[in-house]
């Protein structure tokens, strides 16, 4: 480990590959954030109707929380301590050590109980992941990569937001890299990454899962309007959901088509591979097309303009056939690596 | 999405602050820009915010009836439900519905009062009894 090196505080779109690519650079493995989300192979599309939220079916826009940690940590070896408590005491006391150590310690914790966050930000997600890198007094420094400067939080709201219970309780979650392994290189590590994302998006086992979980969510739309008794209460509240899904939590559903454009293309000035470029501009259409989709939906639900459901549902496919094409350009250019 | 693109909406629910998002510049590379917030993004959380808004005034209004106990109330100002509540203080959903009843709240002892005021981060003597005001 470099040891004596200060951490720098960066801005990041969404927090786990932002905290993730923060410990690697720290760690002495410069990274950045698109990177890390690209390598972990994190992008992904999932409507899945039997498991509710408030009533509404989870859908998500990328893989599931950990992902990101544990996809950087396989693919490139990254040896990393991770830790959950039983007793909240003990969890500080943990990462009172590791801080004493000169470790940089990445947490998972609640975004509800952290006092920096602005009040309409506040909702009970327990799967934020921040860095703290340091302690003064009764405060933590606290690197939130999804805010523009480092912060602080006293140890009792720390200790709260930590230990906070519900769905996907962190537990007191604490991770820090140990060593990075002797050969590691990202270039090889890339192909292969694709390769597994290309996979899930294309091939998944299941209806609601990648490209196909899309265009069920497209006549799901059309399904909901023709529904005399859900057409005009569930689905907007539908809508809105699907749109607060996109834009707000984590980095939203085309902010992640954006950050994995941003992948391929770093990807293939690293490789020497022009048609990952190309790739790239494939990916950021669809991504361009899912905001298209939010901006349509989001004035729909408030009746800002008459809802109009096979308009919504063609953007859907729209952004379905943007993203097979933008698959199938990143499994041509890796195919012989 | 161009780097000119980036929505610089100013939306309240960022309370000030920006995120950062990806954009493409004119040569076709990804630059990372701080936005100010987008409309889209403004009206979703919006109505999020609404909802739980709607069920805080509502337990309120109620509390002030007579018809549930500050409990309530003071769960809803924490964005919390029944089955959070539940979760952060161990307690059983059924236990707790019937500690929204006022006159079962008025007798609850110090020990479960200290047990929900931690759960909430409120303390005991606020829990106890509404606000004038929602």
């Amino acid at each position: 480990m470099s040891e004596a090196a200060p951490f720098r505080h960066r801005q990041s779109a969404h927090c786990e590959s932002g905290v993730m690519s923060a410990l690697a650079t720290h760690t002495g493995l410069p990274m950045s954030e698109p990177m890390a989300f690209g390598v972990a192979a994190a992008l992904a599309f999932a409507l899945i109707p039997f498991v509710k939220l408030s009533g509404l079916p989870l859908i998500a826009y990328r893989m599931p929380p950990g992902a990101i940690i544990r996809g950087v940590r396989k693919r490139l070896g990254i040896g990393m301590r991770r830790l959950t408590f039983g007793d909240p005491q003990r969890g500080m006391e943990a990462l009172d050590r590791a801080l004493d150590e000169g470790r940089v310690v990445g947490l998972q914790s609640s975004v509800f109980w952290l006092p920096y966050f602005p009040e309409d930000m506040r909702f009970h997600f327990n799967a934020h992941n921040l860095i703290v890198y340091g302690r003064e007094g009764n405060d933590y420094l606290v690197s939130d990569p999804v805010f523009e400067e480092a912060v602080r939080c006293d140890r009792a709201s720390l200790m709260k937001a930590r230990f906070a219970k519900g769905a996907l309780a962190a537990r007191g979650r604490m991770y820090y890299v140990e060593r990075l392994s002797e050969d590691v290189d990202v270039r090889r590590a890339i192909p292969a990454a694709v390769r597994s994302n290309y996979r899930m998006m294309t091939q998944a086992p299941v209806p609601f899962v990648g490209l196909r979980g899309m265009r069920r969510l497209g006549r799901t739309i059309i399904a909901l309007s023709r529904d005399p008794r859900r057409c005009d209460d569930y689905l907007p509240r539908f809508l809105g959901h699907v749109v607060r899904m996109q834009e707000e939590i984590g980095t939203g559903g085309a902010g992640f088509r954006f950050m994995y454009g941003a992948f391929l293309r770093e990807s293939a000035a690293l490789l020497g591979e022009p048609a990952l470029a190309d790739a790239a501009a494939a990916m950021t259409e669809a991504g361009d097309t899912w905001r298209l989709f939010a901006l349509r939906a989001s004035k729909m639900c408030k009746r800002r303009e008459p809802l109009d459901a096979p308009a919504l549902s063609a953007i859907v496919t729209e952004c379905a056939d943007r993203e097979a094409a933008a698959w199938e350009l990143s499994r041509r250019a890796v195919r012989h690596r | 999405m161009d780097e000119g693109d980036v929505p610089q909406d100013g939306i309240p629910t960022y309370g000030g602050r920006r995120k950062l998002f990806y954009a493409v510049d004119k040569d076709g590379a990804y630059v990372a820009v701080r936005s100010s917030g987008w409309e889209a993004e403004a009206i979703a959380t919006g109505s999020a915010l609404d909802a739980i808004e709607g069920l805080r005034k509502d337990a309120w209004r109620r509390a002030r009836e007579g018809t549930t106990s500050p409990l309530e109330y003071y769960m809803r100002c924490r964005r919390m439900d029944l089955a959070l509540l539940s979760q952060t203080t161990g307690l059983s959903r059924w236990r707790i519905r019937r500690h929204f009843r006022p006159e079962v709240f008025a007798r609850l002892s110090e020990r479960l009062l200290s047990r929900y005021g931690e759960a909430l981060g409120i303390d005991v003597a606020t829990l106890r009894v509404l606000v004038e005001r929602p």
